[in-house]
């Protein structure tokens, strides 16, 4: 009984802490300014970051060579991008405010990525022109 | 005998442990945070120490599964420590550092007595399902106190970014840790296929996410309180 009662709670706390740990992590990218690069890249020259722009940016982040910066953060935001997916299917046309919520917090998961996206791009740039240099 | 996944598991957090100490040093936040520091230090001691046991006695030793559970302890009882300067950090402005310390002494002087009693109660029959029942009971209590922290941070509307990161982190450690055991508790034949990867990996993603912590997030930044309940500015 015991067990049970502590397993609930744990699990509840676990999932609790989870969200707020993750967006802890969309909150330090979120003042951040993207460079036209990224723009570019990701294909939102001309708009906003979408929620859906998530899989896509993702895609592009795993192409570049600096694949261990960030590489565990990435991976707790991509979970929780899942978990808000399935609240919003489950409970999103349902309650307005979960729909609301949930959209939100997909954009910042987008945003997030294109950040570390723009971060990598830059490290690369800068890695291949060390070694452009040291060749010449 | 261990396999190729146990010595990854093994080599992640001891460099990821590693990782933290030099972060911290490199920092210059050792002033600020030496119970994370010595937490970290403790654990890579602990980490050679065991590895040492399992080489000379085998992992299904007895001598290993007493160094394994008193270490284990030993790291939990470290790790309210760490919630203790976390908790003197938040509370700095109030002037109750002598509170905190008097209460976390007594929490400690309160859980060696119940420990003591429990085992002394039990020592004709000391079992594998006491020690697992005695490990999910000092997790929860982390969990309980880590929460408590938790909501003085959004009550006093903390928002320093390394310090809600470090809460945050040691939460998740705590409540994932104590749901193990207590699954552990329930079926104990799920043990050997899933759950006894599951506390290991909690114990790396600890070292992880403190790394993180102390390399990329610096002192002055700052959280808000919309920021973390996902609200939208105002």
């Amino acid at each position: 009984m015991i067990a049970a009662l502590i397993c609930v709670v744990s699990i509840a706390a676990l999932v609790q802490f989870f969200i707020s740990y993750s967006r802890a992590l969309l909150a330090s990218t979120r003042n951040v300014e993207l460079s036209e690069r990224v723009r570019e890249v990701a294909g939102v020259a001309s708009r906003n970051i979408a929620a859906e722009d998530f899989g896509r940016i993702l895609q592009f982040l795993f192409l570049c060579p600096e694949h261990n910066a960030y590489q565990g953060q990435v991976r707790a935001v991509g979970i929780y991008y899942q978990l808000l997916s399935v609240v919003n299917r489950l409970g999103g046309a349902l309650i307005p405010r979960v729909a609301a919520w949930t959209e939100r917090d997909r954009i910042a998961c987008s945003y997030f990525a294109a950040v570390v996206l723009d971060r990598r791009i830059a490290q690369s740039l800068d890695l291949f022109a060390r070694q452009a240099s040291s060749h010449s | 005998m261990l396999g190729p996944l146990d010595y990854i598991i093994w080599l992640s957090g001891f460099f990821l442990q590693a990782a933290v100490v030099v972060a911290i040093l490199c920092r210059g936040a050792l002033a600020r945070y030496y119970a994370v520091a010595a937490f970290m230090a403790t654990s890579i001691l602990v980490n050679c120490f065991q590895y040492l046991c399992i080489s000379r006695y085998g992992v299904d030793s007895k001598e290993y599964s007493y160094c394994y559970y008193s270490a284990e302890s030993l790291r939990t009882i470290l790790l309210f420590f760490v919630i203790i300067q976390l908790c003197e950090q938040i509370f700095a402005e109030m002037h109750v550092h002598r509170y905190i310390r008097g209460g976390a002494s007594m929490l400690l002087f309160a859980t060696a007595l119940f420990s003591y009693v429990v085992i002394h109660t039990h020592s004709d029959h000391l079992t594998k399902q006491f020690v697992v029942e005695f490990g999910q009971n000092l997790y929860f209590v982390g969990v309980v106190i880590t929460y408590a922290l938790w909501v003085a941070i959004l009550h006093f509307r903390e928002t320093r970014a390394r310090l809600i990161h470090l809460v945050l982190a040691l939460g998740l450690y705590f409540s994932g840790t104590a749901a193990t055991y207590a699954l552990r508790n329930l079926f104990p034949d799920m043990q050997p296929f899933i759950l006894q990867w599951v506390p290991p990996i909690f114990g790396v993603l600890l070292p992880l996410a403190w790394s993180y912590t102390f390399w990329r997030v610096p002192e002055e930044a700052r959280i808000l309180r919309y920021q973390l309940e996902g609200r939208a500015a105002r």
